[in-house]
């Protein structure tokens, strides 16, 4: 579960954490896309380091990096998987190209996580509720989603406490082949669905009798407005995302391998 | 056989659970472990099949160190049925789901279905066979649970809060089920908070507060003993107030039985009467 610790929030205050969600959010899409856009690796190198001040100044390091160990076996995956099949695809021949175009898909993937992990780290249920919902989102979207968020914790738990269960019936989960180990989740899974939608069940019954929705125009206590901080974001958010669409578009990206044998032909 | 040797547990999160608990609980012992939320209770319990692993100290079943084999090893011997039976059905039938950890444990398919026959007679669950455990109701479900863990016959049996839940007539069965399976010479432990049912099933009593066995022994003596209870936050049996709040008798004030309470009041009526 480290992972999702890793994207758990936890109330703190730092400058990050008192920016507006919607500008955040529009970082982390901006992060995103960028991302996608790029499969070289010195971009992408730039996009991960970028992003370390604010883990820094929002003072979630630990966390963060707890969410980038828990995805570090997903990346190692991905970095093998891509330097597998580029070296078959070229018929069992190794370049170095390959070495540096499976990192760069490797730490595009970490760069995904990094960005989200930061904005799930910094930004609070609530806050991202109320964003929505200034945003002109439906309120029943809005309390759906936010809902969503909050039980994720809890989900969590219970999935360790079926887990217990299961494994004191003699179920072991790390046994067998591939598609044994996946079966192996089925008594997990099925307790952790059926518990999910009973609650939800209670949790509208719950609601309704506290007469959700009976008042069509709602009023809120804290009302979201930018500051300079935001606008600041926002800025960086937007010059990253033109800079990198005028590179793509009109400059041609090295890799690592021409940049070095460039460098070495100057001197 | 359970030893716990000055186990101390902490949580991945950080919340020391356990500080330093020693005890043993012999073959065919009878304890309920009691205290309030928090008080590590369950996590003491979950250390006695291999679930936990102690942070620091030694917990020995029947001899062998809990920390070298794994859960599914020590379950064999110990039987855990959990406090919600929704977090471990998941079967089409009941039939399915009482034979889920004879399949994992490896037993022979007609050893199986004798298994699951014996099971499902001895909680009355026979006619729901073939029903989906989901369509059962609460105290079902929890039955079904209690006979999905007793199927492979453990020589210790532990029950975290099997009284939850459940009305007066299924707390007795349950008591005669226990008092039964002890006659059998099963180990069995119960983790509970119902200071009536335990003071009817009289068993060792373990108070635990804060991580920390409190007091240890019979239910006569630890429930009688309020300033420890209260310790614990456990309010006494009723039957146990009502001798407090009646000095005036001058009668050995250690009850939790209400047969033994009555055999008490008619001594003393009947010498009243004579005055």
């Amino acid at each position: 579960m480290s992972f999702f610790d890793g994207l758990k929030f936890r109330k703190i205050s730092s400058p990050i954490h008192n920016l507006d969600p919607r500008v955040k959010f529009i970082y982390a899409c901006v992060i995103f896309v960028v991302a996608i856009i790029f499969w070289e690796l010195i971009p992408l190198i730039g996009l991960f380091l970028i992003q370390i001040p604010l883990v820094q100044i929002a003072r979630v390091r630990k966390e963060w990096a707890r969410s980038m160990r828990g995805a570090a076996i997903l990346a190692l995956i991905i970095f093998f998987t891509n330097l597998i099949f580029s070296f078959l695809g070229a018929g069992s021949t190794f370049r170095i190209s390959f070495l540096e175009y499976a990192l760069a898909m490797m730490l595009r993937f970490l760069v995904l996580v990094e960005a989200f992990s930061i904005f799930f780290l910094t930004t609070s249920p609530d806050h991202l509720g109320l964003a929505l919902e200034q945003s002109r989102v439906p309120y029943e979207f809005c309390f759906a989603f936010t809902t969503a968020i909050r039980f994720v914790p809890v989900l969590a738990g219970e999935a360790q406490t079926i887990i217990d269960a299961q494994k004191a019936r003699g179920l072991e989960l790390e046994k067998g082949s591939f598609f044994k180990r996946v079966r192996n989740y089925i008594p997990i899974l099925i307790p952790l669905i059926v518990s999910a939608i009973r609650r939800s069940l209670e949790l509208a019954e719950a609601m309704e009798s506290r007469a959700w929705g009976a008042v069509k125009k709602r009023t809120n206590l804290y009302e979201l407005k930018f500051k300079a901080g935001d606008y600041i974001l926002g800025a960086v958010a937007l010059s990253i995302l033109a800079i990198s669409i005028y590179v793509r578009l009109c400059l041609k990206v090295p890799t690592i391998e021409e940049l070095l044998a460039f460098l070495i032909s100057k001197i | 056989m359970i030893e716990v040797r000055d186990v101390y547990f902490t949580y991945p999160s950080g919340v020391e659970a356990l500080k330093g608990v020693s005890l043993t609980i012999k073959d065919g012992e009878f304890v309920s472990i009691m205290g309030e939320n928090g008080a590590g209770k369950t996590t003491l319990v979950k250390h006695f099949n291999g679930l936990l692993k102690p942070t620091k100290g030694t917990v020995l079943v029947n001899g062998i160190d809990t920390k070298k084999v794994s859960v599914a090893t020590l379950a064999r011997k110990v039987g855990f049925v959990f406090q919600n039976p929704d977090h471990q059905l998941f079967s089409e039938t009941v039939e399915d789901e009482v034979a889920f950890a004879l399949r994992n444990f490896g037993f022979s398919e007609d050893v199986i279905k004798r298994r699951v026959e014996w099971a499902l007679n001895l909680l009355g669950l026979s006619q729901y066979r073939k029903t989906s455990p989901f369509m059962l109701s609460g105290g079902e479900r929890k039955r079904v649970a209690l006979a999905s863990v007793l199927a492979w016959d453990p020589e210790i049996l532990i029950l975290d809060e099997p009284t939850i839940g459940q009305d007066y007539l299924q707390k007795e069965t349950l008591r005669q089920f226990i008092m039964q399976l002890r006659e059998q010479g099963k180990t069995i432990i119960i983790v509970t908070h119902d200071v009536e049912f335990v003071a009817e099933c009289n068993p060792r009593v373990i108070l635990m507060r804060d991580g920390r066995i409190i007091a240890d022994g019979e239910a006569k003596k630890v429930l009688t003993d309020s300033e420890t209870l209260s310790k614990a936050s456990i309010i006494p049996p009723q039957i146990t107030q009502v001798f407090f709040q009646l000095p005036e008798l001058n009668v050995n004030s250690g009850i939790i039985d209400i047969y033994e309470a009555r055999s008490v009041l008619i001594k003393v009526l009947r010498k009243g009467i004579k005055n």
